[in-house]
Protein backbone atom coordinates (compact mmCIF):
# COMPACT_ATOMS: atom_id res chain seq x y z
CA UNK A 1 0.00 0.00 0.00
CA UNK A 2 0.93 3.48 -0.66
CA UNK A 3 2.16 5.97 2.35
CA UNK A 4 1.16 8.87 2.27
CA UNK A 5 4.33 10.61 1.26
CA UNK A 6 4.37 8.62 -2.47
CA UNK A 7 1.21 9.39 -3.29
CA UNK A 8 1.09 13.11 -4.99
CA UNK A 9 -2.04 14.93 -5.07
CA UNK A 10 -3.49 17.61 -7.57
CA UNK A 11 -1.03 20.83 -7.80
CA UNK A 12 -2.51 24.00 -7.72
CA UNK A 13 -4.06 24.88 -11.17
CA UNK A 14 -1.84 25.99 -13.15
CA UNK A 15 1.19 25.74 -11.32
CA UNK A 16 2.97 23.15 -13.10
CA UNK A 17 3.11 25.33 -16.31
CA UNK A 18 5.17 27.59 -14.14
CA UNK A 19 8.83 27.54 -15.50
CA UNK A 20 12.25 27.13 -13.01
CA UNK A 21 9.99 27.29 -9.87
CA UNK A 22 9.13 24.59 -6.62
CA UNK A 23 6.07 24.54 -5.11
CA UNK A 24 6.73 24.55 -1.11
CA UNK A 25 3.51 23.28 -0.46
CA UNK A 26 1.95 20.55 2.44
CA UNK A 27 3.34 18.16 1.10
CA UNK A 28 6.78 19.23 -0.34
CA UNK A 29 7.09 20.66 3.88
CA UNK A 30 5.96 17.00 5.21
CA UNK A 31 9.67 15.81 2.20
CA UNK A 32 12.06 18.59 3.86
CA UNK A 33 10.58 18.61 7.46
CA UNK A 34 13.78 17.67 8.97
CA UNK A 35 15.91 19.68 6.84
CA UNK A 36 13.78 22.78 7.53
CA UNK A 37 14.07 21.78 11.29
CA UNK A 38 18.03 21.32 11.06
CA UNK A 39 18.32 25.19 9.38
CA UNK A 40 15.80 26.40 12.19
CA UNK A 41 18.34 24.86 14.58
CA UNK A 42 20.91 26.89 13.66
CA UNK A 43 19.34 30.48 14.69
CA UNK A 44 20.67 29.64 18.01
CA UNK A 45 25.05 30.64 18.59
CA UNK A 46 26.01 27.44 20.42
CA UNK A 47 23.71 25.10 17.35
CA UNK A 48 25.65 26.88 14.49
CA UNK A 49 29.21 26.63 16.47
CA UNK A 50 28.43 23.06 16.65
CA UNK A 51 27.31 22.25 13.02
CA UNK A 52 30.19 24.03 12.18
CA UNK A 53 32.53 22.20 14.28
CA UNK A 54 31.99 18.84 12.41
CA UNK A 55 28.76 19.02 9.87
CA UNK A 56 28.51 15.22 8.77
CA UNK A 57 27.95 14.91 12.66
CA UNK A 58 25.43 17.46 13.50
CA UNK A 59 23.34 16.51 10.41
CA UNK A 60 23.64 13.27 11.63
CA UNK A 61 20.91 14.50 14.50
CA UNK A 62 18.39 15.12 11.94
CA UNK A 63 16.21 12.34 10.56
CA UNK A 64 16.91 13.69 7.11
CA UNK A 65 17.40 11.41 4.20
CA UNK A 66 21.14 10.73 2.98
CA UNK A 67 20.73 13.10 -0.38
CA UNK A 68 19.26 15.49 1.86
CA UNK A 69 22.58 15.37 3.98
CA UNK A 70 24.67 15.44 1.05
CA UNK A 71 22.73 18.19 -0.79
CA UNK A 72 23.36 20.43 2.82
CA UNK A 73 27.43 19.22 2.92
CA UNK A 74 27.84 20.37 -0.31
CA UNK A 75 25.29 23.43 -0.39
CA UNK A 76 23.67 22.08 -3.16
CA UNK A 77 20.77 24.85 -3.01
CA UNK A 78 18.58 23.85 -6.13
CA UNK A 79 19.00 20.00 -4.92
CA UNK A 80 18.04 20.96 -1.41
CA UNK A 81 15.22 23.03 -2.39
CA UNK A 82 14.45 19.74 -4.99
CA UNK A 83 14.19 17.71 -2.01
CA UNK A 84 11.91 19.95 0.23
CA UNK A 85 14.00 22.93 1.52
CA UNK A 86 12.27 26.10 1.43
CA UNK A 87 14.72 29.27 1.10
CA UNK A 88 13.55 31.27 3.86
CA UNK A 89 14.45 27.44 6.40
CA UNK A 90 17.59 27.74 4.04
CA UNK A 91 18.38 31.00 4.48
CA UNK A 92 19.76 29.87 8.46
CA UNK A 93 22.25 27.56 6.38
CA UNK A 94 23.37 30.38 4.56
CA UNK A 95 23.63 33.12 7.47
CA UNK A 96 25.82 30.57 8.92
CA UNK A 97 28.06 30.36 6.01
CA UNK A 98 27.97 34.23 5.88
CA UNK A 99 26.23 34.36 2.33
CA UNK A 100 23.66 36.15 1.07
CA UNK A 101 20.14 35.45 -0.41
CA UNK A 102 21.85 36.77 -3.85
CA UNK A 103 24.43 34.66 -3.83
CA UNK A 104 22.23 31.36 -3.44
CA UNK A 105 19.65 32.64 -5.50
CA UNK A 106 22.65 33.62 -8.35
CA UNK A 107 23.81 29.99 -7.72
CA UNK A 108 20.66 28.64 -8.58
CA UNK A 109 20.15 30.04 -12.04
CA UNK A 110 22.95 28.89 -14.02
CA UNK A 111 24.63 32.47 -14.26
CA UNK A 112 27.79 33.33 -12.74
CA UNK A 113 27.68 35.48 -9.34
CA UNK A 114 28.93 38.64 -11.69
CA UNK A 115 26.11 37.89 -14.33
CA UNK A 116 23.64 37.36 -11.85
CA UNK A 117 24.55 40.85 -10.08
CA UNK A 118 24.91 42.61 -13.64
CA UNK A 119 21.33 41.48 -14.60
CA UNK A 120 19.69 42.76 -10.79
CA UNK A 121 21.09 45.73 -11.67
CA UNK A 122 19.99 46.30 -15.20
CA UNK A 123 16.61 45.88 -13.61
CA UNK A 124 16.25 41.93 -12.75
CA UNK A 125 15.35 38.66 -15.30
CA UNK A 126 12.43 39.81 -17.42
CA UNK A 127 8.81 38.19 -17.20
CA UNK A 128 9.10 37.79 -21.25
CA UNK A 129 9.72 34.55 -22.61
CA UNK A 130 9.46 33.72 -18.69
CA UNK A 131 5.81 33.17 -17.68
CA UNK A 132 5.57 29.61 -18.84
CA UNK A 133 7.16 25.84 -19.57
CA UNK A 134 5.88 26.41 -23.25
CA UNK A 135 8.16 29.36 -23.53
CA UNK A 136 10.96 27.56 -22.15
CA UNK A 137 10.63 24.87 -24.15
CA UNK A 138 10.52 27.16 -27.38
CA UNK A 139 12.99 29.47 -26.11
CA UNK A 140 15.56 26.87 -24.98
CA UNK A 141 15.66 28.16 -21.62
CA UNK A 142 15.45 31.01 -18.42
CA UNK A 143 15.63 34.41 -20.70
CA UNK A 144 17.37 36.93 -18.68
CA UNK A 145 17.92 40.57 -18.41
CA UNK A 146 15.82 43.31 -19.77
CA UNK A 147 16.37 42.13 -23.68
CA UNK A 148 14.32 38.69 -22.66
CA UNK A 149 17.31 36.74 -24.65
CA UNK A 150 18.24 33.52 -23.49
CA UNK A 151 21.49 33.33 -21.71
CA UNK A 152 24.43 31.90 -23.31
CA UNK A 153 25.40 29.19 -22.35
CA UNK A 154 22.06 27.81 -21.17
CA UNK A 155 21.48 24.24 -21.26
CA UNK B 1 -12.93 56.11 19.25
CA UNK B 2 -9.79 54.17 17.50
CA UNK B 3 -9.54 54.69 13.96
CA UNK B 4 -7.19 53.75 11.55
CA UNK B 5 -6.32 56.32 9.01
CA UNK B 6 -3.40 55.57 6.79
CA UNK B 7 -1.43 52.53 5.55
CA UNK B 8 2.23 52.65 4.90
CA UNK B 9 2.89 49.17 2.39
CA UNK B 10 6.60 48.43 2.14
CA UNK B 11 9.30 45.64 1.05
CA UNK B 12 11.29 44.37 3.80
CA UNK B 13 13.91 43.23 2.03
CA UNK B 14 16.52 41.47 4.79
CA UNK B 15 19.87 43.32 2.78
CA UNK B 16 18.15 46.70 3.56
CA UNK B 17 18.42 46.01 7.21
CA UNK B 18 22.02 44.43 6.98
CA UNK B 19 23.25 47.66 4.83
CA UNK B 20 21.79 49.37 7.61
CA UNK B 21 23.15 47.96 10.43
CA UNK B 22 26.66 47.61 8.50
CA UNK B 23 26.80 51.37 8.47
CA UNK B 24 26.44 50.96 4.52
CA UNK B 25 22.85 53.03 3.81
CA UNK B 26 24.84 55.70 2.10
CA UNK B 27 26.88 53.66 0.04
CA UNK B 28 26.08 54.24 -3.55
CA UNK B 29 23.95 50.91 -4.07
CA UNK B 30 21.80 51.50 -1.08
CA UNK B 31 21.47 55.30 -0.95
CA UNK B 32 18.84 55.61 -3.68
CA UNK B 33 16.85 52.85 -1.52
CA UNK B 34 17.10 55.10 1.85
CA UNK B 35 16.59 58.56 0.31
CA UNK B 36 12.99 57.00 -1.39
CA UNK B 37 11.73 56.91 2.48
CA UNK B 38 13.05 60.42 3.67
CA UNK B 39 9.76 61.95 2.56
CA UNK B 40 8.15 58.87 4.83
CA UNK B 41 10.34 59.53 7.81
CA UNK B 42 8.74 62.95 7.82
CA UNK B 43 5.26 61.93 7.35
CA UNK B 44 5.04 59.63 10.25
CA UNK B 45 6.84 62.05 12.63
CA UNK B 46 4.33 64.81 11.88
CA UNK B 47 1.27 61.84 11.86
CA UNK B 48 2.79 60.46 15.18
CA UNK B 49 0.63 57.44 15.31
CA UNK B 50 -0.07 55.71 18.82
CA UNK B 51 -0.26 51.88 17.35
CA UNK B 52 0.58 50.44 14.43
CA UNK B 53 -0.91 47.10 13.58
CA UNK B 54 2.10 45.88 11.09
CA UNK B 55 1.23 42.97 8.67
CA UNK B 56 3.94 41.27 7.87
CA UNK B 57 5.45 37.28 6.98
CA UNK B 58 7.46 35.81 9.51
CA UNK B 59 10.69 33.86 7.53
CA UNK B 60 11.08 30.39 9.39
CA UNK B 61 12.23 32.66 12.69
CA UNK B 62 9.41 32.34 15.06
CA UNK B 63 7.71 29.47 13.50
CA UNK B 64 9.52 26.36 12.53
CA UNK B 65 7.71 24.21 10.40
CA UNK B 66 6.04 22.47 12.81
CA UNK B 67 2.74 25.00 12.88
CA UNK B 68 2.09 26.65 10.07
CA UNK B 69 -0.44 29.51 11.10
CA UNK B 70 -2.56 30.97 7.94
CA UNK B 71 -3.10 34.35 10.33
CA UNK B 72 -1.74 35.01 13.28
CA UNK B 73 -2.03 37.90 15.67
CA UNK B 74 0.96 38.87 18.15
CA UNK B 75 -0.91 39.24 21.95
CA UNK B 76 2.32 39.81 23.58
CA UNK B 77 3.95 42.99 26.19
CA UNK B 78 7.11 42.83 23.85
CA UNK B 79 8.61 41.38 20.78
CA UNK B 80 12.76 40.58 20.94
CA UNK B 81 14.58 41.20 17.62
CA UNK B 82 15.11 37.55 16.02
CA UNK B 83 18.06 35.80 15.79
CA UNK B 84 17.79 34.67 11.56
CA UNK B 85 21.80 33.03 11.64
CA UNK B 86 23.87 36.16 12.10
CA UNK B 87 22.84 37.63 15.61
CA UNK B 88 19.84 39.67 16.44
CA UNK B 89 19.59 42.64 14.71
CA UNK B 90 20.28 46.14 16.67
CA UNK B 91 17.05 47.22 16.81
CA UNK B 92 14.63 47.89 19.67
CA UNK B 93 12.39 45.68 21.41
CA UNK B 94 8.98 46.24 19.69
CA UNK B 95 6.58 47.32 22.51
CA UNK B 96 2.79 45.81 21.76
CA UNK B 97 -0.65 46.60 23.12
CA UNK B 98 -1.78 43.43 24.80
CA UNK B 99 -5.28 44.76 25.54
CA UNK B 100 -5.60 46.20 22.26
CA UNK B 101 -4.35 42.36 20.62
CA UNK B 102 -7.04 40.94 22.97
CA UNK B 103 -9.76 43.23 21.98
CA UNK B 104 -8.83 42.53 17.90
CA UNK B 105 -8.59 38.81 18.46
CA UNK B 106 -11.89 38.64 20.09
CA UNK B 107 -13.57 41.19 17.39
CA UNK B 108 -11.51 39.31 14.45
CA UNK B 109 -12.85 35.39 15.48
CA UNK B 110 -16.24 36.16 16.01
CA UNK B 111 -16.10 37.98 12.72
CA UNK B 112 -15.03 34.38 11.38
CA UNK B 113 -11.43 35.30 11.00
CA UNK B 114 -9.93 32.75 12.67
CA UNK B 115 -6.68 33.78 14.13
CA UNK B 116 -4.04 31.92 15.88
CA UNK B 117 -3.06 33.66 19.16
CA UNK B 118 0.53 34.18 19.88
CA UNK B 119 1.66 35.13 23.49
CA UNK B 120 5.68 34.27 22.98
CA UNK B 121 7.30 35.85 19.56
CA UNK B 122 10.64 37.08 18.40
CA UNK B 123 9.70 39.09 15.25
CA UNK B 124 12.38 38.79 12.31
CA UNK B 125 13.37 41.01 9.42
CA UNK B 126 10.01 41.18 8.09
CA UNK B 127 8.75 43.39 10.54
CA UNK B 128 12.45 45.14 11.99
CA UNK B 129 12.86 46.47 8.40
CA UNK B 130 10.36 48.56 7.48
CA UNK B 131 10.46 49.78 11.13
CA UNK B 132 14.04 50.82 10.08
CA UNK B 133 13.07 52.62 6.52
CA UNK B 134 10.18 54.60 9.00
CA UNK B 135 11.81 55.51 11.94
CA UNK B 136 15.69 55.01 11.57
CA UNK B 137 17.71 54.02 14.42
CA UNK B 138 15.56 55.53 17.59
CA UNK B 139 16.25 54.18 20.91
CA UNK B 140 12.95 53.18 21.16
CA UNK B 141 10.08 52.77 18.22
CA UNK B 142 8.60 55.95 18.85
CA UNK B 143 4.69 53.95 19.24
CA UNK B 144 3.03 50.46 20.30
CA UNK B 145 2.86 48.08 17.91
CA UNK B 146 0.93 44.56 17.11
CA UNK B 147 2.46 42.18 14.88
CA UNK B 148 0.21 40.18 12.47
CA UNK B 149 1.89 37.44 10.76
CA UNK B 150 0.46 35.91 7.70
CA UNK B 151 1.77 32.75 5.93
CA UNK B 152 3.05 33.04 2.84
CA UNK B 153 5.81 30.87 2.80
CA UNK B 154 4.14 27.63 2.62
CA UNK B 155 1.67 27.23 -0.39
CA UNK B 156 -0.83 27.98 -0.43
CA UNK B 157 -1.43 31.57 1.12
CA UNK B 158 -4.56 33.10 1.78
CA UNK B 159 -6.21 34.32 -1.15
CA UNK B 160 -5.90 38.65 -1.69
CA UNK B 161 -9.87 38.80 -1.37
CA UNK B 162 -9.41 36.76 2.02
CA UNK B 163 -6.91 39.25 3.07
CA UNK B 164 -8.48 42.56 1.80
CA UNK B 165 -11.84 40.84 3.76
CA UNK B 166 -9.68 40.54 7.06
CA UNK B 167 -8.30 43.88 6.91
CA UNK B 168 -12.03 44.92 6.40
CA UNK B 169 -12.53 42.84 10.06
CA UNK B 170 -9.64 44.95 11.64
CA UNK B 171 -10.97 47.89 10.32
CA UNK B 172 -14.61 47.32 12.43
CA UNK B 173 -12.31 46.05 15.08
CA UNK B 174 -10.07 49.26 15.73
CA UNK B 175 -13.41 51.46 15.55
CA UNK B 176 -15.31 49.21 18.09
CA UNK B 177 -12.39 50.42 20.40
CA UNK B 178 -13.83 53.00 22.78
CA UNK B 179 -10.13 54.93 23.75
CA UNK B 180 -9.13 57.22 21.16
CA UNK B 181 -6.41 56.27 19.21
CA UNK B 182 -4.49 56.90 15.87
CA UNK B 183 -3.79 53.64 14.07
CA UNK B 184 -1.69 53.37 11.31
CA UNK B 185 -1.42 49.95 9.15
CA UNK B 186 1.78 48.37 7.63
CA UNK B 187 1.31 46.29 4.62
CA UNK B 188 4.75 44.82 3.90
CA UNK B 189 6.76 42.51 2.05
CA UNK B 190 6.93 42.61 -1.99
CA UNK B 191 6.85 43.65 -4.58
CA UNK B 192 8.37 41.28 -7.49
CA UNK B 193 10.93 38.94 -6.53
CA UNK B 194 11.66 34.94 -6.86
CA UNK B 195 14.33 33.84 -4.62
CA UNK B 196 14.64 29.90 -5.81
CA UNK B 197 15.33 28.09 -8.92
CA UNK B 198 16.45 28.64 -12.52
CA UNK B 199 14.18 32.02 -12.54
CA UNK B 200 15.37 33.55 -9.85
CA UNK B 201 15.97 37.32 -10.19
CA UNK B 202 12.60 38.14 -11.96
CA UNK B 203 11.18 41.58 -11.96
CA UNK B 204 8.02 42.65 -13.51
CA UNK B 205 7.69 46.52 -12.92
CA UNK B 206 5.08 46.47 -15.02
CA UNK B 207 2.98 44.49 -13.06
CA UNK B 208 3.97 45.82 -9.85
CA UNK B 209 2.88 49.40 -11.15
CA UNK B 210 -0.60 48.24 -11.83
CA UNK B 211 -0.71 46.47 -8.35
CA UNK B 212 0.17 49.81 -6.31
CA UNK B 213 -1.81 51.57 -9.48
CA UNK B 214 -5.25 49.36 -8.16
CA UNK B 215 -4.16 50.07 -4.73
CA UNK B 216 -4.61 53.62 -4.81
CA UNK B 217 -7.46 54.03 -6.92
CA UNK B 218 -9.42 50.75 -7.58
CA UNK B 219 -8.32 47.95 -5.08
CA UNK B 220 -11.70 45.43 -6.82
CA UNK B 221 -8.96 44.99 -9.47
CA UNK B 222 -6.41 43.93 -6.84
CA UNK B 223 -8.28 42.10 -4.59
CA UNK B 224 -9.37 40.07 -7.38
CA UNK B 225 -6.12 38.54 -8.83
CA UNK B 226 -5.58 34.59 -8.30
CA UNK B 227 -2.35 32.98 -6.26
CA UNK B 228 -1.22 31.57 -9.62
CA UNK B 229 -0.79 35.20 -11.29
CA UNK B 230 1.09 36.54 -8.47
CA UNK B 231 3.51 33.17 -9.04
CA UNK B 232 3.49 33.31 -12.65
CA UNK B 233 3.73 37.37 -13.11
CA UNK B 234 5.68 38.16 -9.82
CA UNK B 235 7.68 35.45 -8.76
CA UNK B 236 7.14 32.64 -6.06
CA UNK B 237 8.21 35.38 -3.40
CA UNK B 238 6.18 38.13 -5.15
CA UNK B 239 3.19 36.53 -3.36
CA UNK B 240 3.74 38.43 -0.23
CA UNK B 241 1.90 41.00 -1.90
CA UNK B 242 -1.24 39.60 -0.84
CA UNK B 243 -0.46 41.31 2.55
CA UNK B 244 -0.90 44.86 0.98
CA UNK B 245 -4.72 44.25 0.85
CA UNK B 246 -4.96 43.39 4.17
CA UNK B 247 -3.81 47.11 5.14
CA UNK B 248 -5.43 48.45 1.78
CA UNK B 249 -8.78 46.75 3.16
CA UNK B 250 -8.44 48.20 6.49
CA UNK B 251 -9.01 51.94 4.94
CA UNK B 252 -11.98 53.44 3.67
CA UNK B 253 -12.99 52.77 0.00
CA UNK B 254 -12.06 56.24 -0.67
CA UNK B 255 -8.23 56.75 -0.32
CA UNK B 256 -5.43 59.12 -1.29
CA UNK B 257 -2.10 58.15 -2.42
CA UNK B 258 0.00 60.46 -0.33
CA UNK B 259 3.78 58.74 -1.84
CA UNK B 260 5.20 56.18 -3.86
CA UNK B 261 8.68 55.24 -4.05
CA UNK B 262 9.54 52.21 -6.58
CA UNK B 263 13.56 51.12 -7.07
CA UNK B 264 15.35 47.94 -8.46
CA UNK B 265 17.40 46.21 -7.38
CA UNK B 266 17.21 46.17 -3.95
CA UNK B 267 19.08 42.95 -3.94
CA UNK B 268 16.86 39.81 -5.69
CA UNK B 269 13.64 42.44 -5.41
CA UNK B 270 11.67 45.48 -6.68
CA UNK B 271 11.69 47.48 -3.60
CA UNK B 272 7.84 49.33 -3.32
CA UNK B 273 6.39 51.37 -1.34
CA UNK B 274 3.37 53.08 -0.80
CA UNK B 275 1.60 55.24 1.48
CA UNK B 276 -2.45 55.59 1.84
CA UNK B 277 -4.47 58.02 3.57
CA UNK B 278 -7.92 57.87 3.91
CA UNK B 279 -9.78 60.50 1.83
CA UNK B 280 -12.29 61.59 4.81
CA UNK B 281 -8.67 62.12 7.12
CA UNK B 282 -7.97 65.55 7.84
CA UNK B 283 -5.38 66.28 10.43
Amino acid sequence: MATDDSVRREPIEGFDDVPGTTLFDAQRARQGYWVNQFCMSLMKAQNRAEFKADEDKYLRKWKMSDEQREAILQRNWARMIELGGNIYYLSKLFSTDGKSFQYVAATMTGLTQEQYAQMMLQGGRTIENNRSKKEWARTGGPAFGKSGKPAAGNK
Amino acid sequence: MAKIVASVNVSHVPAIGAAWDNKKSQDAYWKPVFDGFDFSKKWIAELKPDLIILVYNDHASAFDASIIPTFALGCASEFPPADEGWGPRPVPTVIGHPTMASHLAQSLILDEFDMTIINEMDVDHGLTVPLTLMFGQPEAWPCRIIPLPVNVVQFPPPTGNRCYNLGKAIKRAVEAWKEDLRVVIFGTGGMSHQLQGMRAGLINSEWDKRFLDSLATDAEVARRIPFIEYVREAGSEGIEMVMWLISRGALEQEVREVYRFYHVPASNTALGHLILENKSFQR
